[in-house]
């Protein structure tokens, strides 16, 4: 643990996460069972942003949830630094899709809890580093607001500061910006990509954007139609540190076309066995007649 | 992202809000209740319209309550008026108390615990919709004197209401909370401690405000039923000896006694619960 808490120099405290042949599956209502993680494995490398896309319903929360340790897979492994996940842990953290933040906890006492109640430090030393970490999120003046005070912006920073006081080996963000505003939600990503760019922090990042999807990502793992497998791995090799004019490039462009079509191509297949994701397939198809 | 310049501060809403706002909600608050007490005076005192005319006059039963020499020997200047209050008060007070301490515990046990809400839930399904009333019998049965009867009744009322709001309450948390807490490293003690009870408080206030109305209502029955003194026993007591102002008076005491410990009760839920910034409502 030692070794950790200090490790705060560019991916030096960071770990890696392998997912090999994970299954999950579940009975629904009508007791039939339904499968909606199938044989997947990818790997997220260390210091590396992933982010896994797929079409919506495909069992992307469910594998976060699995490697979060929330649920236990039927089959296959999670590994984190060639250790079995057994359950959650402050190594793993997740930003959830809305807040997660305890809204009877003011910003700092949010921030301060992790390390508290594992007491690996004392009581001043938390409340200085949680005052520290929250004045470096532009959140200082609203340290002893209450999460309901704060915009969706300061929320999800707020979220994140709280994650990263604990020096997790891996970030896990599910759908974090989901809700936001558009300009809100192009600022937090800009600052997300630069809070990276400097800790360099092992992250699994989901979402069914695909501009925010390559923006972020170093590696995108492309999910198949649910029950979710691997469908295509992308490399991302757009130059950091990241700046929105390369959404403009040749090279962006070629790779959202290449994600995209595999994307619609699960979408459409989607649609053929169940009639689900007709939506994308549809808009997809009026784009591209459009063009 | 523009952050808010002005943010509302901790404790906005009623119990903060602007002089002149407080000022409106008071005498609109008064507003009702003169409208009520004008109907009264008007309906009864004034033009003795048909059956309201056997009533007792608004005039002589206020005149009653604050006379030093009452016609009845009941006044607030009596001892025997803050004998029945202070035996009445007191029982709800240590009926409630014991009925909050016992049925938050199991609310939350049962709320938590999958196995003990299995096993309660359709206990308290059953008990709950039965009256108090209903009870009277048996807890005169079982208990070893009439003031215990009385008590153990009032608490019954309470304790029912207590359990399935405090049950409801942490059902109600979002499971990321817990999610959450898990990951941070929270023990089950911390969880309880900063999740559970933080999470459920919102709806157990909402159980003891009901809870404490119940207290009240059964108080009075029994009283009514088993008692030797206290306000629902006097009510009844004054009506039996054609002292009709005594009972207005008695009356108009339990309403108020009603409205001071639910307001209590708003107040202290509003001090616990600074960072919803709405209160549960009412006005106090």
């Amino acid at each position: 643990m030692d070794a950790r808490t200090n490790a705060r120099s560019p991916g030096a405290g960071s770990g890696e996460i392998v997912v090999s042949h994970a299954s999950v599956g579940m009975f629904d209502r009508g007791g039939k069972s339904l499968q909606l993680v199938e044989d997947c494995s990818f790997l997220a490398e260390r210091g590396l942003f992933t982010v896994l896309v797929g079409p919506s319903g495909c069992g992307k929360t469910t594998l976060m949830n699995l490697i979060a340790g929330y649920i236990g897979a039927d089959a296959g492994t999670v590994r984190l630094d060639g250790v079995d996940v057994k359950g959650p842990g402050w190594d793993r953290l997740m930003v959830f899709q809305e807040t997660a933040l305890f809204p009877w906890m003011t910003t700092l006492e949010n921030v301060a809890y992790g390390p508290m109640v594992r007491g690996i430090k004392t009581m001043p030393e938390i409340r200085a580093e949680a005052g520290a970490l929250l004045e470096r999120f532009g959140l200082g003046e609203f340290k002893n607001r209450y999460p309901r005070e704060l915009s969706g912006g300061m929320q999800r920073r707020g979220e994140l500061a709280r994650a990263l006081i604990n020096d997790p080996l891996v970030l896990l963000m599910d759908e974090p910006f989901r809700g936001l505003d558009a300009m809100t939600r192009q600022l937090m990503q800009e600052y997300l990509t630069r809070l990276f760019e400097e800790t360099r922090t092992t992250t699994i990042f989901v979402t069914s954007e695909i501009d925010e999807a390559i923006f972020l990502a170093d590696r995108l793992v492309v999910l198949s139609r649910a029950p979710a497998r691997v469908a295509a791995v992308i490399e991302v090799d757009l130059p950091r540190p990241r700046r929105f004019e390369q959404l403009s490039s040749p090279r962006y462009a070629e790779l959202k076309e290449q994600a995209l079509n595999l994307l619609y191509a699960e979408a459409a297949a989607a649609f053929e066995e169940t009639g689900a994701g007709a939506d994308i397939k549809e808009a997809f198809e009026r784009r591209h007649v459009a063009d | 992202m523009a952050a808010p310049t002005s943010l509302p501060g901790p404790g906005s809403g009623p119990a903060g809000a602007r002089p002149a706002a407080r000022w409106i909600a008071f005498f609109q608050a008064m507003l009702g209740i003169s409208i009520f007490f004008l109907s009264w005076f008007l309906l009864v005192d004034v033009f003795a319209v048909w059956r309201f005319a056997q009533l007792p006059k608004l005039s002589v039963s206020l005149r009653e309550m604050f006379s030093p020499d009452p016609t009845f020997g009941v006044s607030v200047f009596t001892k025997e008026y803050y004998d029945h209050l202070q035996a009445s008060a007191g029982r709800v007070v240590f009926a409630f108390l014991i009925a909050v301490s016992a049925g938050v515990v199991i609310g939350i046990l049962s709320g938590w615990n999958r196995w003990f809400r299995a096993v309660c839930q359709p206990l308290l399904e059953l008990a709950r919709p039965i009256p108090v009333l209903a009870w009277i019998p048996l807890v005169i049965l079982v208990m070893p004197s009439r003031e215990s009867a009385v008590i153990a009744l009032t608490f019954l009322a309470a304790f029912f209401i207590t359990i399935l709001n405090t049950m409801l309450g942490v059902r109600s948390i979002d499971e990321v909370y817990f999610r959450a807490a898990q990951s941070l490293g929270f023990s089950r003690w911390a969880i309880l401690r900063h999740v559970v009870i933080p999470g459920a408080l919102p709806f157990i206030f909402v159980g003891l405000q009901i809870a404490m109305a119940a207290c009240w209502f059964s108080l009075v029955a029994s009283e009514i039923v088993s008692g030797t003194a206290g306000l629902g026993y006097k009510v009844w007591e004054a009506y039996y000896y054609v002292q009709f102002e005594t009972m207005v008076i008695m009356i108009l005491t339990l309403g108020i006694c009603g409205y001071i410990s639910s307001a209590i009760i708003r107040r202290l839920g509003a001090y616990l619960m600074r960072w919803r910034g709405k209160t549960l409502g009412g006005v106090a």
